[in-house]
């Protein structure tokens, strides 16, 4: 603040007793302090020196508005908000305030951590491109099975089944048409190209047998009772010739004063299941072929 | 008092601002606050010495800090700004111990 003597910088000489004197004073403003008892000297008795040493510490300590002394406060100020600055944006650590060789070793790094990773990615891509493709087949074994599984039901009779196809009526009121016969016309059908067949709500399969009973025709041993309704799917017009040729189905229930009628349609619906029983004797042959499939 | 109260204030400012530093003065800032530091105890070893100046201090703070980013910003230029960095900071480390210890001496008498 006010004008200080130049002599201020120069290191104080002996004189202690003059800079101790005037410490008290309230007017130290005015005084800047060169300071006070040692000099280099301070070689002297050691209490005195410590003792001295701590005062001369508080002294400078001593609030002094002189100007110097509030450039030394500005500076410490900045240095101090330079220093929290530093430690902070140390504790960042960013990449940028590193230096190129430590970025180098980072980069090196980096990249084998890359080229780990990607060996991995690798691996567990292969790994799930197995798994989606095991996946892919089972669902096309799946898929195969289930094709199977109805072609064999419809050839079984054990599923219903739906398609184009004929249904021939026998109309038998004198009940002169006999088992032959009707095995004459399955075996017909199934000659034109049947694929599955159902005679009044027997589902006729491998098995079916026809027998003449004293009561009237037995499929598989269930009385059926005229007229007949047999429904064939397979070609129809094809299954529909195939009753009318001489000497055919047709001309032969005709012979007998019953009277057959075919009707081509579009859809046939064949609901009549046949239960399957497990075979008593037959066994299957595990044989170098499998069972086929 | 007054600068210690700077200094404290200066700590307090910097951890409240949270501020950036520019990316030019990234690599000068630490050397700079080691610099200051030195300047710092190489005043206080000059109080107890009897020779402080407050105009002095003022004058070798700044010149601490100018030179030793100066060295900094050469040995960048030269390309061995690490090393250079390095030495400075041994430089002023080993200028701040001996400082301390003259503190120390004067202070504790051991």
């Amino acid at each position: 603040m006010s004008v200080q003597p130049p002599a201020e910088g120069q290191p104080p000489a002996e004189g202690q007793p003059p800079a101790e004197g005037q410490v008290p004073a309230p007017s130290t403003a005015e005084q800047p302090v060169p300071n006070d008892t040692v000099g280099e000297t301070h070689t002297g008795t050691v209490g005195e020196t410590g003792r001295s040493s701590w005062s001369a510490m508080f002294k400078m300590a001593r609030p002094r508005a002189t100007r110097a002394n509030f450039f030394a406060a500005a500076l410490a100020l900045v240095l101090g908000f330079a220093l929290a600055t530093q430690v902070q944006q140390t504790q960042q650590q960013g990449l940028e305030q590193l230096r190129e060789d430590e970025l180098v070793r980072i980069l090196d790094d980096v990249s084998q951590d890359a080229a780990r990773l990607g060996n991995d990615a690798r691996a567990l891509e292969s790994t799930r491109d197995r798994l989606l493709s095991g996946a892919d087949n089972s669902a096309e074994a799946l898929r195969a099975a289930q094709e199977r599984l109805d072609t064999l039901g419809i050839l079984a009779g054990t599923a219903p089944a739906e398609g184009p196809g004929i249904e021939l009526t026998i109309d038998d009121p004198g009940r002169k048409v006999t088992a032959p016969l009707l095995l004459d016309t399955v075996q017909e059908l199934r000659d034109a190209g049947a694929e599955a067949v159902q005679i009044g709500d027997e589902r006729v399969v491998a098995s079916t047998y026809f027998t003449d009973a004293a009561d009237g025709i037995r499929i598989s041993g269930k009385p059926v009772a005229p007229p007949y309704v047999i429904r064939a799917i397979g070609d129809s017009a094809t299954m529909a010739s195939a009753m009318d040729i001489p000497g055919g189905v047709n001309e032969s229930v005709r012979r007998l004063g019953a009277v057959p009628t075919v009707e081509q349609r579009d859809t046939v619906s064949i609901t009549a299941l046949h239960t399957l029983e497990q075979p008593q004797y037959a066994r299957p042959v595990p044989g170098p072929t499998g069972s086929g499939g | 008092m007054i600068p210690v109260l700077g200094l404290i204030g200066g700590i307090l400012i910097g951890l409240f601002l949270q501020p950036e530093v520019p990316l030019w003065l990234q690599p000068y800032l630490p050397i700079a606050v080691i610099a200051a530091l030195d300047a710092v105890f190489g005043a206080v070893r000059a109080v107890l010495d009897g020779i402080f100046n407050d105009k002095v201090f003022v004058v070798s703070f700044l010149a601490n800090v100018v030179v030793a980013a100066f060295i900094v910003f050469l040995g960048d230029q030269l390309g061995v700004g690490a090393q250079l960095s390095t030495g400075v900071v041994v430089v002023l480390g080993v200028r701040i111990f001996s400082n301390v210890a003259s503190i120390r001496r004067h202070l504790f008498r051991a």
